[in-house]
């Protein structure tokens, strides 16, 4: 089994989960969707530390980040495939 | 893994179980926490559990105050309790819920006698006490007397990967051994509040979750002063790439695993239909939710953490575990049960809740927590409004 860079709950997901210290840009990783025990590859664009997330496809404003197989957010500004997703590009949708 | 039906515990009067032998000294109020203290300095076996409240506190905020105090000692962690309060008439209060247990308990007002003649009567009292429980042997106990809360903190992405879903093993297996259980976070469970409510046992454990977590949301929506983001999640969740509150409500949430709640308890309230898993209403503070937990009468706390929360509680032992290899590393005096392996799938989480069993049985049968090694007592009252 190849190492596992990137951790995906559930196979809805858009969004992974960084499992080793940390990637660096343009690594490829080594996804598992733990949900189907499936495993998926993708190219890195930034720096990204553990247990940060990973765009899994390319975002516009106002798509709905998916994790869990739910909604956890809205996009606020557009994300590239491989890029870092967190408080700088995503917002709750609660308050 | 067969998993243990067995543990060691302190049989009570009244039929419960603990899992630990406490004396405590109970104050009624703060100013009575100086001469708590000045008790438990004197006999050893013995601490106070100093607090910040007890006085003109009014309506539901006082009654919540009597069910905490009342709860806690009643709690089967407990063997006898020694109450001083500065008025005898909220002490006898206390002091006579305590007593329907059965367990030995006393009480001592300090108004018209002083400090220091308080002390001594109370400290004779507390030196019988404390020859008295030194005697107590565990004995083997089913498994079924154990009642587990559970509470995660400081959570980052890995709690909900690893440490909370191991919980939610634990009691995926612990339940139909008849075990009680219960979780809370009524405000951190925002963003997942109808996926939660579909895990009520009955339409109407549904319908009580929704409009106590509707109560909860509209309180905080009433007071908030910004948009909450600076609040929830916390700097420290963030920094553990936790973005939104949704996220961490979805993460939090693992902690259930498959199990539906058959109740929604009010702070603090004992469960009184049977073995099971209930939702209590709580902040999502730790110390705020640990001590209602406690009150209500779980005997053993789990604790995922991701960033390291040190978190313990005055009468219930917090076994604690992460599923962050960081944290796992250097925060490694505080964890008691690592289940970082699942990230690198060396470990899965059939394998993580039976060393979650596993630990929480040792504890629950006398091994100390880091915790309680560590210190950490933390009483924490939940005040619902200003006091009169």
């Amino acid at each position: 089994m190849a190492n596992t860079d990137i951790i995906i709950h559930d196979e809805k997901d858009n969004v992974g989960v960084v499992v080793i210290e940390k990637i660096t840009p343009n690594q490829d990783c080594n996804c598992w969707i733990m949900e189907n025990d499936s495993s998926v590859q993708i190219q890195s664009k930034n720096e990204i530390p553990l247990g940060h997330k990973i765009a899994m496809n390319d975002f516009k404003e106002g798509d709905t980040i998916i994790k869990y197989g739910n909604d956890i957010g809205k996009v606020v500004k557009a994300i590239k495939k491989g890029e870092h997703v967190h408080v700088h590009n995503v917002k709750t949708k609660k308050w | 893994m067969e998993i243990p039906k067995s543990f060691l515990g302190y049989k009570r009067e009244n039929g419960r179980v603990g899992t630990r032998n406490h004396v405590v000294i109970l104050p009624v109020d703060d100013i009575s926490n100086a001469c708590a203290e000045a008790v438990a300095n004197n006999i050893k076996g013995t601490f106070a559990i100093p607090h910040a409240y007890g006085r003109l506190q009014f309506g539901a905020d006082l009654e919540l105050f009597f069910d905490t105090m009342i709860g806690t000692g009643k709690n089967p962690n407990v063997a006898a309790c020694v109450v001083i309060g500065i008025e005898p008439k909220w002490t006898k209060k206390i002091v006579d819920a305590i007593a329907t247990t059965g367990k030995p308990v006393e009480g001592f007002s300090i108004e018209g006698a002083g400090d220091i003649q308080t002390i001594m009567k109370a400290s004779r009292k507390a030196q019988e006490f404390s020859q008295w429980a030194s005697e107590k042997q565990r004995e083997e106990c089913p498994i079924s007397d154990l009642w587990i809360s559970v509470k995660c903190g400081e959570s980052d992405t890995t709690s909900g990967m690893a440490a909370n879903p191991a919980v939610g093993n634990l009691m995926d297996k612990l339940e139909p051994l008849g075990v009680h259980l219960c979780f809370g976070e009524t405000s951190e469970l925002t963003g997942a509040e109808k996926v939660c409510a579909t895990r009520g046992a009955t339409p109407e454990a549904s319908e009580k979750f929704m409009k106590t977590w509707s109560d909860y949301n509209d309180f905080i929506l009433k007071e908030a002063t910004n948009d909450l983001s600076e609040s929830q999640p916390t700097a420290g969740n963030i920094a553990g790439g936790l973005t939104t509150i949704e996220e961490k409500a979805f993460g939090n949430f693992q902690k259930i695993g498959s199990r539906k709640f058959i109740d929604v308890l009010t702070p603090a309230e004992e469960p009184k239909n049977g073995p099971g898993l209930y939702f209590m209403d709580t902040s999502s503070a730790a110390g705020e939710c640990l001590t209602l937990q406690a009150a209500a009468g779980f005997n053993i706390h789990l604790f995922p953490t991701g960033q390291g929360n040190i978190i313990g509680n005055a009468i219930e032992p917090v076994v604690k575990l992460t599923g962050n290899p960081s944290t796992a590393i250097n925060m490694k005096e505080h964890i008691d049960l690592d289940v970082s392996k699942i990230l690198k799938r060396e470990m899965n989480m059939d394998q993580a809740g039976d060393e979650l069993i596993k630990t929480t049985v040792r504890a629950a049968s006398g091994r100390l927590t880091c915790a309680e090694v560590l210190g950490h007592k933390e009483f924490i009252m939940t005040k619902l409004f200003r006091s009169a």
